[in-house]
């Protein structure tokens, strides 16, 4: 997928939140909806269940507008976390120039945590994508709960960050390191702007 | 009514919330009365409208201090009206408005309810105006929210510029502080401006009363610092921060992206890729760019490649033009369309100019010098002497008639000798005949060259058709003629016609060819030696059609000779 279209000045990021089920992926693409002016957001695309679980995907279309004569546009993705979703999950992660793997901070998902980033690295490993050179940030999501039913950043990022990835603790339901993560993860992509053509 | 020193416009903070006004102010303080008249202001209290009238004041009695300023809120003069009316001195009163040159009524609003003012202000802005006095109100609500206000004045009052006042945004909101404590010389802690920004935000002079209790607070010898804000105006604390305005972080993070963008994106690709937009846009093959946009570094000699694709692709584009003048057809060619192989096209051109045979030129032996006036042909050699002066511009077309001997052919090539040693207008000129012509059409098409050969006769500067009698009849050479008659005309190249008859009398001539014939100078070639005393004829087209027996001489004359001959040859047989 070209990223930065030169011929016709197009920046287009595609960006895929991952994560476990119930890690609060759409969680965080619903509040940057809320954050985003109205001229600026398309219209959020989401397929959920009855008991809001995500069904097949979450599309946010953010429209950035001209930056540096380039019309930006931000694509935000989230999958099903669920483990038996994992057709969709391959589909949707096709083509995302950038992952925000976004973990819940509970201590007992941790294992789910642990599996789902596997399947994350398996699934782009599949595409044929260099796992080590797609650019990629961990949020722990559910910072806000009570301190004896989380992990610590640092406990999490022993368990998932081998990568050293940039990491951020996050509330999604409220807010803070929200726009932290995806701030993180869009300089990665945009930093891969003149990586991407050179080869 | 004496008005504030500090409402000047150095002293307002223009924000988005006041931009317009503020400029409109500003217009109507440099030309009085000359834009925006009436201009009226209104916002909710505390924004800054009587501050708008009174800089408007200052500025005038700064820029001209002969004009007479007056500014009044309405009760004022509401006051005047009344003690005015006591005291019997109302007409005194009127004039004394009525020489006002600039005046600023404040509080407008207050003309609800109030019959008779209405009728007063109605009459005393109908006098300023038709004056060209300036007139600027100001008021809490819009001309149309006023309630029971005559209609009349309502659309008085909005006949100018309306302008509406705002809150100020947060950034003027800390801006008016800032002036504030430079106005008053003191100086607040760090972030105390911004806290009470963010704590009052209703209006300006809300604002201002906060600040100066936090003044006061300071001159006790209180420390006022962010923490005790909140809290010796009396407000809510803050809000946790998560709550903060949203929008903020929205615009944050797109000023991050931006700066990334512009940080990453590389500034030759742009180049590159403008280049290649705007070429292939043109219809041209980029291919050379697109390999170089390809290209994962920068290569060293970028620029220069990109400056040779563009020398070859305008090389091409004026390739492209010559090809056109000499073959339309090939205009948009694929030829000229490969920056990369110019060679091709410089060839093809350089063929069709080797073929580009310009149409036959006049004879050199038949000069003007050597061609004998009298009085026969007077007419017709004097315009030919003036068209050959004056190309274009004197006779245009010149159509010459006689018959046969006359030395209408010497005449038409002396003409066109003369064009050709012109100088620079006239460079090529043709010298065709009627049969020639049409000969070169029907070749041009069987060879499927006719716009080649169309274009051939459209570059020239002047055109000379001698015998042009032969295109009578002919179809598609009367077409061709017409086409290329209006090209030359239209551009004010010299037409010349030759024939043995006048245009009305050409058999089987196209009426639209036959009127532009005629629309220029008809003029006949009389016999000079041999007749002596015919007299030139100027034969005028609309005269001529009732003179028919004179021509009908001429037509005796070039068609009975055939005609004897073809009878001869009969009878021979």
């Amino acid at each position: 997928m070209s990223l930065v279209n030169y011929a016709t000045r197009e920046i287009t990021c595609k960006i895929v939140y991952y994560g476990p089920g119930r890690s609060g992926k759409t969680t965080n693409l619903h509040y940057i909806y809320g954050q985003v002016p109205d001229d600026r957001k398309g219209k959020m695309v989401s397929l959920a269940t009855q008991t809001d679980r995500t069904l097949f995907f979450d599309f946010l279309p953010l429209d950035l507008g001209s930056i540096s004569g380039f019309t930006t546009k931000f694509q935000l993705y989230t999958v099903p976390g669920q483990v038996y979703y994992h057709a969709t999950r391959k589909l949707v992660l096709q083509g995302a120039d950038g992952v925000v793997f976004v973990a819940d901070s509970q201590a007992r998902q941790l294992q789910e945590n642990i599996e789902s980033f596997q399947d994350l690295h398996a699934n782009l490993g599949e595409q044929g994508v260099d796992v080590r050179a797609v650019p990629l940030v961990i949020q722990y999501n559910k910072q806000d709960l009570p301190s004896d039913l989380i992990l610590t950043t640092e406990e999490l990022s022993d368990a998932l960050n081998f990568r050293g990835v940039p990491e951020f603790a996050a509330d999604a339901l409220h807010g803070p390191g929200v726009f932290e993560t995806l701030r993180g993860i869009s300089e990665l992509v945009l930093r891969r702007l003149s990586a991407a053509h050179k080869g | 009514m004496p008005l504030d020193e500090r409402l000047r416009f150095d002293t307002l903070v223009v924000g988005a919330a006041n931009r317009l006004a503020a400029a409109a102010a500003r217009a109507v303080a440099e030309s009085p009365g000359a834009v925006y008249n009436p201009l009226f202001v209104y916002g909710g209290p505390g924004l800054g409208k009587t501050h708008l009238l009174g800089a408007i004041a200052h500025e005038v009695r700064a820029h001209y201090p002969a004009l007479t300023v007056s500014y009044m809120p309405l009760d004022d003069l509401v006051e005047e009206m009344h003690a005015a009316i006591a005291r019997h001195e109302t007409d005194q009163l009127r004039e004394r408005l009525q020489r006002v040159q600039v005046l600023l009524l404040d509080d407008v609003q207050f003309l609800t309810g109030r019959r008779e003012m209405q009728s007063e202000v109605l009459r005393l802005l109908n006098t300023l105006q038709a004056a060209g006095r300036q007139i600027v109100m100001a008021s809490d609500r819009a001309p149309g929210d006023i309630a029971d206000v005559d209609e009349r004045l309502i659309s008085r009052l909005s006949g100018g510029l309306i302008v509406d006042l705002t809150a100020p945004d947060y950034e003027t909101r800390v801006a008016i502080i800032r002036s504030c404590c430079q106005e008053r010389g003191v100086e607040l802690a760090p972030g105390v401006a911004e806290e009470l920004a963010l704590v009052s935000a209703a209006n300006v002079r809300e604002l201002q009363g906060a600040f100066n209790r936090l003044l006061a607070h300071q001159s006790l010898g209180e420390t006022v610092d962010v923490s005790r804000v909140r809290e010796l105006l009396g407000a809510p604390p803050a809000p946790r921060r998560q709550q903060r305005p949203a929008a903020n972080e929205f615009a944050s993070f797109l000023t991050d992206i931006t700066s990334a963008v512009a940080e990453h994106v590389d500034g030759w690709r742009t180049t590159v890729a403008d280049a290649i937009a705007e070429w292939s846009g043109a219809g041209y093959r980029t291919a050379q760019l697109e390999t170089l946009l390809a290209a994962p570094e920068p290569p060293p000699n970028w620029e220069a490649q990109v400056r040779s694709f563009v020398g070859a692709a305008e090389r091409l584009r004026a390739l492209e033009a010559a090809a056109r003048r000499l073959d339309p057809d090939l205009a948009g060619a694929d030829t000229f369309r490969d920056p990369e192989n110019v060679g091709d096209a410089e060839r093809l051109v350089e063929r069709l100019s080797a073929e580009a045979s310009p149409p036959p030129g006049p004879s050199p032996e038949f000069t003007r010098d050597s061609f004998v006036a009298g009085t026969a042909n007077r007419l017709a050699v004097k315009a030919a002497d003036e068209v050959a002066a004056e190309p274009g511009r004197r006779y245009n077309p010149l159509f010459l008639h006689g018959a046969p001997g006359t030395g209408k052919t010497h005449l038409a090539h002396a003409i066109g000798n003369a064009l050709a040693a012109n100088g620079e207008t006239t460079r090529r000129v043709a010298v065709v005949r009627g049969r020639e012509f049409a000969e070169e059409l029907i070749a041009a098409l069987q060879e499927g060259t006719v716009s080649r050969w169309r274009a051939r006769y459209r570059a020239i500067d002047a055109l000379i058709v001698d015998d042009v009698q032969a295109v009578s009849g002919t179809e598609r050479t009367q077409d061709e003629l017409f086409h290329v008659f209006n090209a030359l005309a239209s551009d004010g190249r010299q037409l010349v016609f030759v024939a043995d008859r006048p245009p009305q009398a050409l058999e089987g001539l196209e009426q639209r060819l036959r009127s532009r014939f005629e629309g220029g100078l008809v003029a006949e070639v009389g016999m000079v030696p041999r007749t002596g005393h015919a007299a030139p004829r100027l034969s005028m087209p609309v005269a001529a059609r009732g003179t028919d027996t004179f021509f009908l001489d001429d037509e005796k004359v070039t068609w009975t000779w055939p005609d004897i001959g073809a009878r001869l040859i009969e009878e021979v047989r």
